[in-house]
């Protein structure tokens, strides 16, 4: 019974399954969105789901000389990960006094796969236009996982050195979400961004940027791989704003969590749509010099309870 | 199974622009269609950077002997189905060009071309109307 129901949580609800369908449903919002504001009609909402069910159908092709298996594995790891996660996240927020240990650098890894299974997809398809996108994507990891961590230290330190995940939602509903002090602003703000380039959306699209390298890593996939990446990116679209409301903002164990996560994605869309890209050396300046120092006096602030 | 494939297919063709030697007539046309006012994201339509990506190649341009082989070449590297759309005149008949030493005629001699929409270049309009054409004979 336990096994099925295991099994019930990662694949169906709330794992891969539900975060799929809400996630490629936001992606038709973010589509829709930017639509209306270039001031056209935009896609109809069942588009994600055919374009998922087109790529679903299509040939796969493996590009001569790749690393076949790294290059058809790379993807799913993202997959596991966001599935994982969105177990995560649900289980802590809805029972977070659970004997389900998850600690805060549990989740800071999964969501460190992603990104990983681009980098090692992108090489595998001996492609020099990936390379370089690979290449990207990693500077621009390190960039914004510098300041992310150090918010994330600040976290920890806020809830009272809790590491685990369901502690800090306590801490939060003991005593106010984390969000309404000064190092909670700052830490929505760095964390909101650092999810912008973990989303790969535009002032930080640089890994793939389509003018310049055509799609970077994803140049060489096509059918059921890209049409994997593409549902990774919907599943990170849902779950980046939910960890965001956990660790800032009260979690989302009731319904006030709706209105939040409609705010933030609001907010992601908006700076997808009002930016220009970036270049790599000018969003390392940015994560480093400006919300690396910025995340620093927010940690500083934590210190003092501010 | 079929259904489901020819639906997907029909309802998010992404288009990758293959620009085989044209004028750039054509080439700015089929961008006129993806601005706001023609919007074909209403249909799904994407442009695409990549042909491993595409479900519809987009040619243009007067077909010869140094494009052939970089235009098969990019058919080959697209997953199957696809659809093969010539924009322009040119394509069709090689216009003007036709006498010129080195075009070697339409694309359908090397290649299986869907739908080819004539006018140099065709309104935005006539290219939405082939891209429909096209999806419906699927």
């Amino acid at each position: 019974m336990s096994v099925v129901r295991i099994l019930f949580s990662f694949l169906i609800f709330p794992g891969f399954f539900f975060t799929a369908v809400v996630g490629l449903f936001l992606t038709w919002i973010d589509r829709k969105v930017t639509a209306r504001i270039h001031w056209r009609v935009g896609p109809p909402w069942y588009q994600p789901y055919a374009d998922f069910l087109k790529l679903l159908l299509k040939e796969t092709i493996i590009p001569e000389g790749s690393s076949k298996v790294l290059f058809l594995l790379a993807p799913v790891l993202g997959l596991v990960a966001m599935s994982i996660l969105a177990v995560m996240l649900f289980s802590m927020n809805f029972n977070p006094g659970g004997t389900f240990v998850g600690d805060l650098i549990v989740i800071i890894y999964l969501l460190a796969l992603p990104p990983l299974g681009i980098m090692i997809g992108g090489s595998a398809s001996k492609n020099p236009l990936a390379s370089v996108g690979v290449s990207r994507e990693m500077t621009q990891y390190f960039a914004y996982e510098l300041p992310f961590l150090i918010i994330m230290a600040s976290i920890i330190l806020k809830a009272g050195g809790a590491i685990k995940f369901g502690d800090i939602i306590l801490a939060q509903q003991a005593s106010g979400p984390f969000l309404y002090s000064i190092s909670g602003v700052i830490g929505a703000i760095v964390i909101l961004l650092s999810t912008q380039a973990k989303l790969g959306f535009v002032p930080f699209d640089i890994p793939e940027a389509e003018q310049e390298i055509m799609a970077g890593p994803y140049i060489e996939y096509s059918g059921v791989a890209l049409a994997i990446y593409k549902v990774v990116r919907a599943m990170m679209l849902f779950l980046l704003p939910l960890f965001l409301i956990s660790v800032l903002w009260g979690g989302f164990g009731n319904w006030w969590a709706i209105p939040k996560f409609l705010l933030i994605v609001v907010l992601i869309i908006l700076m997808k749509n009002t930016n220009p890209r970036v270049r790599i050396d000018q969003a390392l300046r940015f994560f480093w010099l400006g919300l690396g120092v910025l995340s620093v006096i927010g940690l500083v602030l934590a210190v003092y309870g501010l | 199974m079929a259904n489901a494939r020819l639906w997907g297919l029909k309802k998010s063709p992404w288009v990758f622009h293959v620009a085989a030697a044209s004028c750039n007539n054509c080439d700015i046309e089929i961008l006129d269609i993806l601005t706001p006012r023609w919007d074909v994201e209403r249909f799904g339509i994407v442009l695409v950077g990549s042909p491993r990506h595409a479900d519809a190649l987009l040619v243009t341009g007067v077909l010869n002997r140094k494009s052939l082989p970089r235009v098969l070449r990019v058919y080959e590297q697209t997953p199957k189905p696809c659809l093969v759309i010539g924009v322009g005149t040119c394509t069709c008949d090689c216009h003007i060009f036709t006498p010129s030493y080195n075009v070697i005629g339409p694309y359908d001699k090397y290649m299986p071309v869907d739908v080819y929409i004539p006018g140099c270049p065709p309104k935005p309009e006539a290219i939405i109307s082939g891209v429909v054409k096209a999806l419906k004979r699927l």
